[in-house]
């Protein structure tokens, strides 16, 4: 129990437990609060009600079984974890990705963005009483969903990035379906902001909440829009350019007060350079191979395994033994729409990986919110949450 | 600032801390003495040129088997300087216990919990090393390599989280 401050205007304190089943904690997460009346003394995070042992479970997997593994963890952006894992694994074989699989992974990561956004928009205005908005926004993200059926044949856990490039090349009228969506949406976007950007409601319950300072931010980890909202210019698709992301112009957008409002004006701008980012794409696509051709790492092409003997071997020996790295270590870490993801690999020259570390955004931009709503009321630990986009699925992983 | 530059200004600093270096995919690796744990990672946070002002992540690796050992590995950036580097410092299998960073990083604090829980290395003058992922009851370190991919916990999930109602 904490030692009641000189402040405190209640006799004693109350300890009430919010979640791990509760619909604005976004998830399985478990919050021990302390309150003096409403006013917050201490919040102690409580996380781990969904770990899965991934990292132990991938290293009883060969390296391309491993794919299905990080669909799971961010799973409402699940393009962005495949890219982080597989360019760590291409990084570790030290091998060149085709130009149009590399265009595509942008295409399909950034509306793994918009989506995600859009997803985290909803659900943050649906906790802070603005119903409408989660309607609209559901809408949306439905179409980008459809536009990922499309391409790999699921809605959620897509797997569709493979070491190397992409499972299948892009389907008929996908070029099309994406232009109608990234045109349409810019609109879209404004719809959303005339009910929420100066709503008086919105602002009273968001500006100046959760504040926390650009060294702070820096301090406790926090990276993505979480940290771009205290003003702090950092995205690694600028700093660390992977997968072609030197060749698109886009801003990063900043904020000032990290406060609540700020990481939300962060999110909706991005939506747009995400936006912008796709149309980009489309117009500078390249024609050629959508996967690496290299035997004894990438699957033969699935037309060649169905008619050649020697396509199907092949195909057949890399799922059973996997690929074999050379021995040694990487990091790499991707802007996944919530903040670093990294991906650390050490490999033994063997086809499994000998460990494999995740850098969860969601597990450290969590650790701060102690700090964030201690001092404040209960009410704002919601906005709070649901500021900083957090999902379980990788923080418990 | 190049992997070259990084390694000869903080062996020049602390010529005996550092037992080695590694560059492998243009990724720097510098090997440290577990007693200078807290000085080098101050060092590398407060030099102007360095500048690491940002720990990207922290976790342990077992190595027992081979060399009898949990190393702990981290993971630093610098913002400003935008380079990288990963720190590797050895601790022993029999007795993995480790000096804090939570002084130099506050984001060491979860990731420090995450390590103790998965590996069991002990972070001294950690101000809250409590497990983090597994249960309270949850018996061993899941992560080591001697801990079994498959089986049960002595104890059920439900008996745990609801020994209370009992």
């Amino acid at each position: 129990m904490t030692a009641i401050p000189a402040t405190t205007t209640t006799t004693h304190l109350m300890t009430i437990n919010m979640g791990p089943q509760h619909p604005s904690t976004h998830g399985v997460l478990r919050l021990l609060l302390e309150l003096d009346g409403e006013m917050i003394i201490k919040a102690v995070p409580h996380i781990g009600f969904l770990h899965r042992g991934v990292e132990k479970l991938a290293e009883y997997r060969t390296y391309h079984q491993c794919i299905p593994l990080t669909d799971r963890l961010d799973y409402v952006a699940p393009f962005s974890n495949n890219l982080a894992y597989a360019l760590t694994v291409e990084k570790l074989l030290g091998m060149e990705v085709p130009e149009r699989a590399q265009h595509i992974r942008v295409i399909l990561c950034e509306l793994t963005r918009i989506s995600s956004h859009l997803l985290w928009l909803a659900t943050h205005a649906l906790d802070l009483g603005a119903m409408t908005v989660f309607f609209y926004c559901f809408r949306e993200r439905e179409t980008i969903y459809d536009i990922f059926e499309m391409v790999s044949g699921a809605r959620m856990n897509l797997s569709y990035i493979r070491v190397g490039g992409v499972a299948l090349d892009l389907p008929g009228g996908f070029l099309e379906k994406t232009r109608n969506f990234i045109a349409e949406f810019p609109a879209r976007l404004n719809e959303y902001e005339t009910l929420l950007t100066e709503n008086i409601i919105w602002k009273k319950r968001t500006v100046g909440v959760g504040v926390i300072s650009a060294e702070d931010a820096i301090d406790y980890g926090l990276s993505g829009p979480s940290l771009r909202g205290s003003g702090v210019n950092w995205d690694i698709r600028k700093a660390e350019p992977y997968s072609s992301y030197d060749k698109y112009h886009f801003t990063v957008p900043l904020g000032k007060n990290g406060d609540v409002y700020d990481r939300y004006r962060v999110r909706i701008e991005e939506m747009r350079q995400s936006n912008s980012i796709v149309h980009q794409a489309l117009n500078i696509l390249p024609k050629g191979d959508f996967i690496a051709r290299v035997p004894n790492i990438t699957l033969p092409p699935k037309e060649d395994v169905e008619t050649k003997m020697e396509s199907m071997i092949q195909h057949f020996k890399i799922i059973i033994d996997g690929i074999k790295p050379p021995k040694g270590e990487v990091y790499t870490s991707i802007e996944a729409p919530k903040g670093e993801l990294g991906f650390y690999i050490v490999s033994d020259g063997s086809s499994h990986p000998y460990r494999l570390k995740i850098r969860p955004p969601s597990f450290v931009n969590l650790e701060a919110l102690p700090k964030m709503v201690e001092g404040r009321l209960l009410p704002d630990v919601v906005a709070v949450i649901g500021s900083l986009d957090i999902v379980l699925g990788e923080i418990d992983r | 600032m190049d992997n070259e530059t990084i390694v000869t200004l903080v062996k020049n600093n602390f010529p005996e801390a550092i037992t080695g270096s590694a560059v492998f995919r243009n990724e720097l690796t510098l090997i440290v003495k577990k007693e200078y744990i807290q000085e080098i990672a101050r060092f590398l946070k407060e030099n102007k040129e360095l500048d690491f002002d940002f720990l990207s992540d922290l976790c342990g690796v077992d190595r027992v088997e081979t060399d009898g050992v949990f190393e702990v590995v981290y993971h630093l950036y610098s913002i400003y300087k935008n380079h990288r580097v990963r720190l590797k410092v050895a601790v022993a299998s029999n007795d993995p216990r480790i000096s804090t960073v939570t002084g130099v990083w506050n984001t060491a604090n979860w990731h420090e919990r995450e390590a103790y829980d998965m590996y069991g290395i002990k972070f001294d003058g950690h101000p809250d090393l409590r497990k983090i992922l597994t249960p309270d009851d949850f018996e061993g370190h899941p992560l080591r390599k001697d801990y079994p991919v498959d089986g049960r916990q002595p104890a059920t999930l439900r008996e745990i989280y609801r020994k209370d109602e009992a």
